[in-house]
């Protein structure tokens, strides 16, 4: 079981270093860096000299290496465009675009996961078919467009909540949160209903099917046969079974949350990393790019490690392999 | 009106019998209309009896059980008749009701042992579950029961392997635990649907032991379902027989099974292969199926079969392997050390003489079906080699050479479901090898050669132009043998042809190959894991243990004088049945 | 399990005719189960009304909104037809610079769909390629592969297709973006997507890959690339299908999203999402009509698709029903 891991978290780290990899390209490939800190009028001379003070003619693997150690110790230089470092751009929206996620989160699991259970169980009944179909209409509904209905009725038509920005938030020094005060608190209600629609749906249907597939199994049949009640087989055995698959798929939904954030926080001009992304992909802001990537491939990382793990103790059959 | 054990609902219930089910009529409604599944279906079970219910595969039999349990798949429904256990009729009792009947008073076994059971709970957490949904017990009682019914249904080191979860099981052992749940309410009734099917042989007869004891101790009443003459013959007191949905005969055991009253039951029993003897063909099931086969003998001296067939004579083996070794990585690592592997095949040697039908037979797992994969060509051996009419396959580089080797040698596989490919027709899976190898000079030709292909293997020309799931199990057989005859080869392997097939066209089947082995002069390679099929078709036969070859020798003499201890275990298991 | 005795065999009926190809789809369940819903058959029936729309976009919109000389800036902002200031030439109003807004949508839902199509058809191409090599050839080939496709599986679709539109912005000279901004779109999207396609081509190739017919193709002595495509290939489509039908769906959803956030296809040619980001700016000054309704028929649109895709699967895949 350690053993397992282990080797989960080598696949970790095999996973951030390509990513890191991938980052790096973009510094070597896309522009040229020294382009972006100089003057239009700075001579040839001045900027060989700078080249060759930022290592940019050292081999393209020392380069690589320096960047990796760089990333590690999140420093990953000055943003082209708003000139400050990224680390402190990153930092300043960190927690804007983490509690928005986190909100979104527990109110797609908390709603999707018990409408899949209700879905799979009583298929036959209307309820279930009419959350079926509002569940298909969910996915089909494009993150943003949910964004601009609630803005126009909620924001623009009632005028009862705020269409934009955090509200009033409370620093804690190290962290600033909108969860404190009032206009925070109501200035995430549409961004978080925004983003957590979609990821709903996907659980809702998902956690179903899986749940249909296990209820077919012999063993739920033969709980059936053994005169268990109804209750007892499916929460017991049939909702135990469903959740070992449904946990990966899951986890990899709470990350795309992250990164649909993006969507939303540029609807509601969120102040979070996802702006400060699409803002830097129209501006070619390498530095940014890289930054924002590098994290989000952390956060997926740290996610799938805490599935692996959730599965150990879920599955008896990983357990004892060792 | 609760019922505390066995013994006195019997005394409530005076003469009735302690299941009987009357004029049962099953229907499964579809949109192509209803399919009648069981039909005037009448039974009665007495304690402590054991009633076997056989038939072949779609007549029904499991039906019945689940009619019984009230577990009958939705759109399934029982239609008409009624079930009634110590004289109470319970197929109208409420859902509710009914469930507390399923495994406190009617048990169930299920057909496989492997997704019989929650992966994810313990044993213990199973039985003591079941116990406490059922008796009025507390759960220190029921733990302590659940041990001892480990112990009942013979598992060792029960205190500590009720711990265990479900996977940590062998196949056997599960099938153990599964009896132990179904049992552990004491119920009157036990329903086993095929509770030996997935199992090897020598475990199934250990279960099928363990059942009579239980049933002989617990003055249970057991309705067992099977399609294996040899587990009626083995278990049974009475047997019902089945035929497309309808009940054809009831009768004690010995009775029907030598002196049956219904002709399908006759032909039923006749096409079970005899384990004593060797016969010469197997008795046609007319009843069964009509598709005969080959109405007329081959000439081989002008049919395109005949052509090419200059081999060369060699006075040699046809096939010889040499000290062949195969094993299977079971747990792949980057450090070699780490690698876990299997040996499917150790140190394996043989002659396969020309003309001759040479058996493997041996259990799941002993490497029977990985040594036809090597000749075959399909895995590459590790050590060894194999020589096929005096060149070493296993030292071929060009492809040229390989193919024009392959042409002589076809192999014709065990699924007949998943043999054939779902998006071919018929003609063209035929067609391919002689396409493919150049056989014919023409399409028109091709098209000539697959039609007389197909008749000759009792298909008819026209079955060309179908697509394979427009055929039954034995028909496909048949697409397979014709499509293997394509390449015109001279050596032909069989991997368990028939294990898939219901026994009536097994006989077809077996009488098939046969007649081409004869008219073709064709060497075989036949495997099999069932002793009396391998009696009737093969002229030397291997023994297979574990990857080794432990014996082998001339048929009769291996069947009549065994030499080795497993070879003599193996016969012991086989079934004694005697047919009419 | 099918009765022996019900099928047919050659002497009961080898003298009729096996079914065409036709008489075989006009009786499969496909088609039967299609007929029993009506909410599948309106979205079959949305579905091409709205593809055949923006196909002929040129013959079958009231205008052409990029006729410049046919704009009249004395038309912007008119609300729809049936409010008070509308205009009955422009039924659902027009946008700020005097445009049809039907007209924009037809032809704004002609690139979404040209976009979707395209990518789809791309993603396909390299996942099932992908999965089919994967799947066959097993292992370092597999496992390399796979590992790539988990990697990118780790980033959500939107991410890898901003991603790839940022750098080919880098890499591009800006006059160049805007004439090739269709095909990075479509070559985004599709590399954001054919992940999943490769993940399921992979898996019922190892499925079908142990299945005895394939096993007798190997033994007639046939080529592996023969094996694969002859053999395997028609076997694994099914499921194709309907990701492919989800995938649409999907990938008009990226496309529009991508436009929105202004990455996307340009300004000059506009797609729904264009359309929307473009509406989006009018939102607060109550000309609601230039976004909700290009939004409106993206929903519908994509709606539409989802539906038809999810009855593809459910009937082609009996098990989830």
């Amino acid at each position: 079981m350690l053993l397992y891991i282990i080797r989960r978290l080598a696949q970790s780290v095999l996973v951030m270093l390509t990513v890191a990899l991938i980052a790096f390209t973009l510094f070597q490939f896309v522009g040229d860096p020294i382009n972006n800190m100089v003057d239009q009028d700075t001579s040839l001379a001045e900027r060989e000299r700078i080249r060759k003070e930022l290592g940019l003619d050292d081999p393209v693997i020392v380069q690589f290496w320096r960047f990796v150690e760089n990333a590690a110790q999140g420093e990953f230089g000055v943003s082209y465009r708003l000139k400050k470092p990224v680390a402190e751009l990153i930092a300043e929206r960190f927690p804007a675009t983490l509690e928005l996620s986190i909100i979104s989160a527990i109110l797609a699991l908390g709603i999707g996961i018990p409408m899949g259970v209700y879905t799979a169980l009583n298929r036959e009944r209307w309820t279930a078919k009419l959350f079926m179909t509002l569940s298909l209409v969910g996915v089909s509904l494009p993150t943003f467009l949910i964004g601009i209905f609630l803005i126009l009725i909620f924001g623009v038509q009632l005028r009862w909540l705020p269409t934009f920005g955090r509200g009033e938030v409370v620093d804690l020094g190290w962290w600033t949160t909108g969860l404190l005060t009032a206009s925070g608190l109501k200035s995430l209600i549409m961004p978080s209903i925004t983003l957590a629609v979609f990821q709903m749906t996907l659980i809702v249907r998902l956690v179903r099917a899986e749940m249909l597939e296990v209820l077919r199994t012999d063993y739920i049949r033969f709980a059936r046969a053994r005169g268990l009640r109804d209750r007892a087989i499916h929460f017991g055995h049939a909702l135990k079974n469903t959740l070992v698959p449904v946990i990966t798929i899951i986890g990899l939904q709470v990350g795309a949350i992250i990164a649909f954030a993006i969507i939303t926080e540029s609807v509601f001009q969120w102040p979070g990393m996802g702006l400060l992304f699409v803002q830097a992909i129209s501006e070619v802001d390498i530095p940014v790019m890289a930054a924002y990537l590098m994290l989000i491939a952390l956060v997926f990382v740290v996610i799938n490690l805490v599935v692996d793990i959730l599965y150990v103790v879920i599955d008896p059959r990983l357990r004892t392999e060792s | 009106m609760q019922v505390t054990g066995p013994t006195t609902t019997r005394a409530a219930g005076s003469d009735a019998p302690l299941l009987e089910i009357r004029d049962l009529r099953v229907e499964f409604p579809s949109r192509r209309g209803t399919v009648v599944a069981a039909q005037g279906v009448s039974l009665t079970l007495q304690p402590g009896e054991i009633l076997g219910v056989v038939g072949e595969s779609g007549a029904g039999k499991s039906t019945v059980a689940y009619a019984t349990i009230g577990l009958l798949e939705p759109p399934g429904r029982m239609a008409a008749g009624e079930i009634r256990l110590g004289g109470e009729r319970i197929d109208i009792l409420p859902p509710e009701a009914m469930r507390r009947i399923r495994g406190k008073r009617i048990g169930m076994v299920f057909q496989d042992p492997l997704t019989s059971l929650d992966p994810l709970m313990t044993v213990e957490e199973q039985l003591v579950e079941t116990m406490l949904t059922h008796l009025p017990i507390s759960e220190r009682e029921a733990k302590t029961r659940a041990v001892e019914l480990l112990e009942q249904v013979g598992i060792p080191d029960a205190a500590t392997r009720v711990k265990n979860y479900p996977h940590q099981f062998s196949g056997g052992m599960r099938q153990r635990v599964v009896i132990a749940l179904a049992i552990c309410c004491e119920p009157e009734v036990l329903l086993a649907d095929e509770p030996t099917t997935a199992l090897d042989v020598s475990i199934q007869a250990q279960i099928l032991d363990l059942l009579k004891r239980l049933v002989r101790e617990r003055g249970m009443g057991m309705l067992i379902i099977t399609h294996d003459m040899g587990v009626i013959y083995e278990i049974t007191d009475r047997v019902a027989v089945m035929y497309r949905s309808h009940l054809v005969e009831v009768g004690p055991s010995d009775k029907v099974l030598t002196r049956p009253d219904h002709p399908y039951t006759r032909s039923l029993i006749a096409a079970v292969p005899p384990p004593d003897r060797r016969i010469d063909r197997f008795p046609l099931v007319e009843y069964i199926e009509s598709a005969g086969t080959a109405t007329r003998k081959l000439d081989l001296a002008s049919h395109w079969l005949g052509k090419a067939r200059d081999f060369g004579a060699g006075d040699g083996p046809l096939l010889r392997l040499e000290h062949l070794t195969m094993r299977f990585l079971t747990r792949p690592s980057l450090i070699p050390s780490r690698r876990r592997w299997m040996t499917a095949v150790d140190d394996v040697s043989f002659d396969i003489r020309p003309g001759e039908v040479f058996g493997l037979v041996g259990e799941s797992g002993s490497g029977k079906s990985t040594i036809a994969r090597i000749i075959t060509g399909l895995y590459r051996p590790e050590a060894g080699r194999v020589i096929f009419a005096g060149t070493d396959m296993t030292s071929l580089k060009s492809r040229r050479e390989i193919n024009r080797l392959r042409r002589q040698m076809q192999m014709i596989f065990q699924d007949p479901y998943s043999s054939l490919n779902p998006r071919m027709k018929v003609g063209d899976i035929v067609a391919e090898p002689i396409r493919f190898h150049r056989l014919a000079e023409s399409e028109a030709e091709v098209r000539r050669i697959v039609a007389d292909l197909l008749e000759h293997v009792g298909l008819g020309a026209r079955a060309a132009l179908r697509y394979p799931h427009e055929f039954s199990g034995g028909q496909r057989q048949r697409i397979s043998i014709a499509r293997a005859l394509a390449t015109r080869p001279r050596f032909l392997v069989c991997d368990e042809p028939t294990s898939a097939l219901d026994v009536s066209i097994q006989a077809q089947i077996l009488n098939l190959l046969k007649d081409l082995q004869e008219e073709l002069g064709l060497t075989m390679l036949f495997i099999s894991h069932d002793l009396p099929v391998i009696r009737q078709m093969c002229d030397r036969v291997g023994v297979m243990q574990r990857g080794k070859l432990v014996e082998l020798a001339e048929t009769e003499t291996l069947f009549e004088a065994p030499q080795h201890d497993y070879t003599r275990h193996l016969l012991a298991l086989m079934p004694r049945m005697r047919a009419a | 399990m099918a009765d022996e005795t019900i099928l047919p065999d050659s002497a009961g009926r080898g003298e009729e005719r096996p079914p065409s190809a036709l008489a075989r789809f006009l009786d499969s369940d496909l088609r039967w189960s299609f007929r029993r819903s009506p909410l599948v058959i309106t979205a079959f029936l949305v579905t091409v009304l709205m593809i055949g729309a923006a196909t002929f976009a040129p013959w079958v919109a009231p205008h052409d909104p990029f006729d410049l000389a046919s704009l009249d800036l004395m038309d912007s902002l008119l609300p729809p037809a049936w409010m008070e200031g509308g205009d009955p030439r422009y039924l659902l109003g027009t946008d700020d610079q005097g445009r049809d807004i039907l007209s924009t949508i037809l032809y704004g839902a002609r690139i979404s769909l040209l976009v979707g199509f395209l990518s789809v058809i791309l993603a396909m191409l390299i996942g099932v390629t992908v999965g089919l090599v994967a799947g066959y050839a097993g292992g370092v080939t597999d496992a390399v592969l796979m590992r790539i496709a988990d990697i990118q599986l780790t980033f959500p679709a939107i991410l890898i297709a901003l991603l790839v539109d940022g750098v080919m912005r880098g890499i591009l000279p800006p006059e160049a973006h805007e004439e090739v901004a269709l095909f990075v779109l479509v070559l985004a999207i599709a590399l954001s997507s054919w992940v999943q396609y490769a993940r399921t081509v992979r898996s019922s190739t190892m499925v079908e890959k142990r299945k005895e017919y394939v096993q007798a193709a190997q033994v007639i002595g046939l080529p592996s690339a023969r094996i694969l495509l002859r053999h395997i290939l028609p076997n694994v489509m099914g499921p194709v299908l309907v990701i492919a039908t989800i995938q649409l769906a999907l990938a008009i959803i990226i496309e529009a999203t991508l436009s929105f956030l202004g990455v996307g296809v340009p300004p000059t040619s506009p797609s729904l999402g264009t359309l929307i980001r473009i509406g989006n700016d009018y939102l607060f000054s109550g000309e609601w009509w230039i976004t909700v309704f290009p939004g409106l028929a993206l929903i519908i649109l994509v709606l539409a698709v989802n539906l038809l895709g999810d009855w593809l699967r459910d009937v082609l895949n009996p098990k989830l029903r």
